[in-house]
Parts: structure tokens; sequence; C-alpha cells
């Protein structure tokens, strides 16, 4: 029984925690929040430098080789530090897709770029939960025409994968007929936005089921958005309990009541519990195992789950000052629900969690 | 990370399976318990004939040092005993008390001609041990314990009563937590003991559970008299003896509480109907089966990582306090869905019904204690807060009190 990570890996882990806690700091998360920067370009570059972002890129496309192991602490430690950066967008979806579907001359045109960090590149899939039906993507063999109407980091990526019916088209998105809106978001530090194309040239990726490799990417997606959500709700317990420590009223401090206390014990027990599915999900990833689906659904439910509580009762705990600007604790609720829905909700994974069961009941 | 055994790990495994395989009986059902059809006195001796052949290949105690009549092995050479035996028709809690928190009392503070009297015989099931630590005014609060030891010459007194003791109505000896001074503050008063259940004064009365079940004792001492050479560790050093017990079951991962359930709920939900529809086509029903599995494999998930820290020398934390909090929850919450999948019918007690609804049943009544027993939901909660993200502890009004001050209000 060796359900754990090795200790190289732990150390790949403290290496970009150290980092991020010196450069991924609340003011510097906040330049993004407050509109004075796109996303912590320095952040990103040092992810870059370290191999970090890049690690279960293989070495023959530019990236560190290591594993998607290493890339789940990764997405733990940005988790946890709310990193203003398009990791997700760019490694877990667009860099996913193109390793999973692209041919090779596709892989080794694209995939240097992104692990080098010279290209952001971002992706989006059919999704079945919307609020307005937007013009459809629709594609011609060599022109994309249509609205991709909330892609991340849409406004700062130069590459996009995109899936228009069975096929995933990749395009450039500094070239002409591509009208790019950012749009406004309730978590600004993970910025969204509306892409309209107009005939723009485009390519498609070589596999011939484009749905089957975006469910595929999504599920690695889900596995790694999940330790990023364990990573920001572990912070946002450590800083409730922290604060409840320094604070006192009726003559105690208020982290010595029961009823502080059992909340607190309750949201540590969720997120152990998320982190376990996710410390699952990530073995079924890096092993290609038939039980991923099963374990990137439960550990996306499981995480979301978490750190929407995590991040709800962390305001709750520090009472007033907890809904402040100025306090953190807001940016962990932003973060919360943005990551909750970037790839479907919690409700569609958990109905695809109880398909997984019953399929494999039968 | 992997789930597989490591060389070590795995030769340890198959040698087990081969001894088992040569003296064991698999069950032939899931729910096959052992020894059904016999009556007490013959199923406790099929127990104990089982515990003897398992003593004498190594097994009764296999991370015991070999000094004591152990194997010397490791915890997780235990773990993966437990987990082959766990196939096979053998005894159920029999032995769990006097194994894991008897004799490792009496192999850490008993005197060598102790040892030498208890260790062998209670390893090989002759002898069965109690734990008597909870009494009815001492349960979560165990310092709290009223039952009086007096010291006469080289003998010592002890009157009072103790409950919730499993195996009482057929041990032989138990540990002792008791009083012996009432002017120190509670957790300084007290003394433990071995004693012998045979002796004159001790009366033994079983509890009638909600389940129908009686599992545990109440055990009323009256004037027993124990030897001076059976306190166990100095006068006044009960509460640490206790705690060193205790610690015994940090190394016990996960327990025995089920982390399978949902599985149940599949195969119900395919034959209940809903809005004239099986059940399973309902989203509600889905969503249910989606959450108990999240549950359910959550805990053997961090079973797993707490058997990891075992497979590499280490003492799992406070942390694995987790798996009974939700586990015995979720037991409740999914027996009790179980049963309203079924509607009206869902009523009717398993009798009626048939199909594996003893064992849910038994689920559902067996929930409440589950919550309750090895340490309430709210101490838990507390065991969390506390000793994992070190909040501070209960305001006490308790603390550098003598006893007698405390008892009198």
């Amino acid at each position: 029984m060796n359900f754990d990570f090795s200790d190289d890996q732990r150390l790949l882990q403290d290496a970009v925690r150290t980092m991020l806690a010196e450069n991924s700091t609340s003011q510097v998360v906040r330049e993004v929040l407050e509109g004075r920067a796109t996303h912590s370009a320095k952040v990103w570059q040092n992810l870059i430098d370290m191999g970090a972002a890049a690690a279960a890129i293989p070495e023959a496309y530019g990236g560190a080789g290591l594993g998607y192991l290493e890339l789940c602490l990764v997405a733990e430690e940005a988790g946890r530090h709310l990193a203003a950066v398009p990791l997700s967008s760019c490694i877990y979806l667009a860099g996913e897709a193109l390793q999973r579907a692209g041919s090779e001359a596709q892989k080794r045109r694209w995939l240097p770029g992104i692990a080098q960090g010279e290209v952001i590149a971002t992706a989006a899939f059919t999704s079945t939960e919307r609020y307005r039906t937007p013009s459809p993507l629709s594609f011609d063999g060599q022109r994309l025409t249509g609205t991709s109407p909330v892609l991340p980091d849409g406004a700062i990526a130069q590459l996009a994968v995109l899936q228009v019916g069975k096929d995933l088209v990749v395009v450039e998105l500094n070239g002409p007929g591509v009208r790019r809106t950012a749009l406004p978001t309730i978590d600004p530090t993970r910025p969204l936005a509306q892409i309209e194309f107009a005939g723009t040239p485009a390519e498609t990726l070589e596999a011939t089921d484009g749905a089957a490799v975006a469910a595929r990417v999504l599920d690695a997606a889900a596995v790694l958005l999940a330790f990023e959500q364990v990573g920001g709700a572990a912070r946002i317990l450590e800083l409730a309990r922290n604060y409840s420590l320094e604070r006192k009223a009726f003559g105690r401090q208020i982290g010595s009541f029961q009823a502080l206390k059992h909340k607190m014990a309750d949201i540590y027990t969720r997120i152990e519990l998320a982190r376990a599915h996710a410390y699952y999900g990530a073995w079924a990833l890096s092993s290609d195992a038939p039980e991923l689906p099963r374990a990137a659904a439960a550990a996306r439910v499981a995480a979301t789950r978490a750190f929407l509580i995590a991040a709800e009762e962390g305001i709750e705990l520090h009472g007033g000052i907890g809904f402040t600007w100025e306090m953190d604790c807001h940016l962990y609720y932003r973060r919360a629900r943005h990551l909750a829905q970037l790839i479907g909700s919690e409700h569609a994974w958990r109905a695809r969690l109880a398909d997984e069961l019953i399929k494999e009941a039968a | 990370m992997d789930f597989n055994d490591s060389p070590e790990e795995a030769a340890f495994r198959e040698e087990v399976r081969g001894w088992l395989a040569a003296n064991g009986r698999r069950r032939t059902r899931p729910d096959e318990a052992f020894g059904e059809g016999l009556d007490e006195a013959a199923k406790l001796a099929l127990a104990k004939a089982w515990q003897a052949k398992k003593a004498s290949a190594g097994y009764a105690a296999i991370a015991w040092p070999r000094e004591a009549g152990g194997m010397g092995g490791t915890a997780m050479q235990q773990v993966i005993y437990q987990q082959e035996e766990a196939a096979y028709l053998v005894p159920q809690m029999i032995f769990e008390v006097s194994i894991g928190m008897g004799l490792p009392t009496v192999m850490r503070w008993a005197a060598p001609e102790l040892k030498a009297r208890f260790l062998r015989p209670g390893l090989a099931g002759e002898e069965i041990w109690c734990q008597l630590f909870s009494e009815p005014d001492a349960g979560s609060d165990t310092g709290a314990v009223r039952t009086r030891a007096v010291r006469d010459g080289d003998e010592w007194v002890i009157n009072g009563q103790k409950v919730w003791t499993s195996s009482a109505h057929f041990g032989d000896f138990g540990i002792l937590l008791a009083r012996t001074d009432w002017d120190k503050p509670k957790q300084d008063g007290l003394t433990m003991f071995i004693v012998d259940l045979k002796a004159p004064g001790v009366e033994i009365r079983p509890i009638h559970q909600m389940s129908g079940d009686s599992e545990f004792n109440e055990v009323f001492f009256t004037d027993v008299r124990i030897p001076d050479q059976y306190r166990l560790g100095p006068e006044g050093g009960g509460w640490k003896v206790m705690l060193s017990t205790l610690m015994q079951e940090r190394l016990s991962v996960g327990g025995n509480l089920p982390t399978d359930l949902h599985r149940h709920l599949v195969d119900l939900a395919r034959t209940c109907v809903w809005d004239e529809r099986p059940a399973i086509e309902d989203a509600r029903v889905r969503a249910r089966i989606a959450d108990a599995y999240l549950d359910q494999q959550g805990v053997s998930l961090i079973i797993s990582r707490g058997l990891t820290a075992l497979s590499k020398g280490k003492t799992p934390g406070p942390e694995m306090s987790i798996t009974k909090l939700v586990a015995a929850k979720a037991m409740q919450e999914i027996s009790s869905f179980a049963m309203e999948l079924a509607g009206p019918e869902g009523l009717l007690a398993s009798e009626a019904l048939g199909g594996n609804w003893r064992y849910l049943q038994r689920q559902w009544l067996g929930s409440p204690g589950a919550r309750i027993a090895g340490g309430t939901d709210e101490v838990l909660r507390n065991v969390i807060a506390e000793r994992v993200l070190g909040l501070p502890g209960e305001v006490r009004t308790d603390r550098n009190v003598p006893f007698r001050e405390l008892d009198r209000t």
C-alpha cells in the first residue's frame, strides 16, 4: 500500500509552495482582482521556469516530462495561493486536448510554445448547461464562424482548442476575423472572455472522436481542479482557524467555542474526504486506469463541495471583518464559485458519478 | 502511488493465505456468521479453539515482540492478516479486547511473573479479557470514574459499577480503572488493576440493546478483593496507564464499519419503483447513490492513507478520527435511504422482506450505537478540533479541584 506522493514529488510541491508564498501574495492577486493586471505574469513565468506548469508535458514537446502526480501537487499549491495564472485553461484544458487529440506534427507545432510559456492557450468544450444560447460555432474544414461565449483567459490567450460538433478545432486568436470581449466576472482573478469568429482560419485536431477526447480531457481537468480546490479549501480553513485564535469575545478566544470548533472540524473532515478522492483521481489519471471517469467525477464533486463550504463558512467564522473587501476571505469565496462551475456544475458531475457507479454495478 | 503490496508485504500475504486455506473455513455467503446455529457455549468453545490454532501459528499477536509470545512483525502485517481473515468464518470481537487492550497493558505495566502468568493463556484464547473503564457517570468523561478501590493490607477492596463492558459475560479478567484517592483532582486519583471477573462480589448483567443484541454488560463490584500485585503502574497513575491502553487503538486503522453500503442502494434502486419507473432512473435517487459512494469510498481511501503510514512504519495520527465520524453517520443515512426506497413496504421488518434486508436493517439499528461507541460524534469533533487543528480545549471547571468536591455537586 503506497497511497501517497513520493518524497521527490513533495520536494517539487515545497518548491512551488515557497515560490508562490513569495510571489502570489494577496497584494499580487489583488492586482488582477482590481483590474490592474490581466494575470500574474511573474508567477506564471516562474511556474514555467520551474518546469511546474508543464510537469505533465513530455520532454519531446518541451515539457518537464515528470507526470500527472507532480502536476496535481502544483495544482494544489496554485489553488492554495489563489494563483492568478492561466494554469487550468492553458495546461489542464488546451495542453491536454492537444496532447490527446493532436497529430505528431500538431503536437510539435503547438506544445513546446505552451510548455515554455511563449503561448497562452485555452479551450472550451460543448457544455450541456447554459443560460443563453449563443450563435453556435461552425467549421467548414478551413474557417471557423460563431461565438465562444465564456472562454477562460480568452482575452490573453493566443491559441484556442474548441469543440465544434464532433471535431476539436485549433484556432489562433491573434489573426484577423477574431473579436474578443473581456467579460466582467464574479472572480476577476480568473478572467473570461467572449470570442466571436468570422471566418477565422483554423484546423481540426487529428483525433476523429472529439467528444470522447473532450470527455477525457475534462476528467483530467476535474482531477487537477480538485487539487486546486483542496488547496484553496485547506488555506481558507487555516486562515479562519488562525483568526479564531486571535479574536476574543465574551472573554475567550472565539476558537474555544464548541460551535466554532465543531464547524471547523466538519470543514476539515469534508476537506480530507475530498483530498482522499483527489488522490484517488491522481492515481487513476497517472496510471491511466479504467476507474478514471468514476474517480474524476468523485474528486470533482467532493472537492467542489469542500471548497464551497470552506469558503462560505470561512467568512462566517471571521464574523463582520470577514465580509470586508480588505480581508482575503472573499477571494476564496469567489474562487470557490469560479472553480465550481468552470468545467460543469457539481450537479452535472454528481449525475456523471452516478452514471459510472450504476454502469459498473451492471 | 499505488495500491499494491511491497514485495515483503506480498510474501507475507501469500504465507497468510496458505495458512488460512489449510486451517480455516471460507464464508459461503457474504452475511454468513461464525458459529451460526450453535448455542453460546458451543460457539465460545469453537472460538477458543480457533484462537489457540492462530496463536500456535503466531498469528494471534503479529505485531507483539517475540519475547511476549508474538510474531515480532509489523502493524501492516497485522492488517494484512485481518484483510485475509475477513473472507473466513472466524470469531468476531471476542478476543479483540484481550489482544488489543488488556494484554498489551499487562505487557507494559505488570511485573515479570504476572506477564508469565497471563500473556500466554490470553493469547491462546484460554482466558478472555475485558476493559472496565466506563461507568454510568463516566462515559465520555472517563476521568470521572467513581468505582472505589480502598487499600487493606496487601489487598485492595473494590466497590462500584462499570458499564459498556464487551465480552464480560464470558470474560475471565479485566483491566479496571478505579479511584484510589478522592482528595486529588479527578485524573490524578485513579489507579489501574487487573481484576478476576470470576472473583466473589463480581456480578455481570447483560445490556439489552435497541437492536435486540446484547454485546455489552454492566459489571457490579461488591467488596471484591484484588491483591496489590495486580496493580498496573503506580498508585495514582491510572490515567497514564489508560492512555497507554488507548494508544494501542491508533494502530487498529479503520475499525469495522462497512464501506460499501452504496452498492446495496444500487441493487435496491433497480427493483424499487418510484413514479411508475425503476427508482434508479430518478435523478434524486441517483444523486443519493453518488453521495453515498462519496462517503463510503472516501472513508475507505482515508483508511488506505492510514495503511500507507503503517506500511512506512509510521503511526497514523488523530486525523484518522474522521473515519468513524463519517462511516457511522453514513451507515445511518444510507440504511435509512434504503428503507425509504421501498416505500410503505420499507416499514416491514426484515423477516417479512427477505433479501438483504436483514443486513440493511442491522445497519440502521446499529448506527446509533456506532455513532456513540468508541467516542461520540461530538467527542470526535473535539478531538479533530483540538488535536488536529490545534484549537483550545474546552473550558473546564473540574481542573485542580479535589474529586471529592466535584462528586458532591
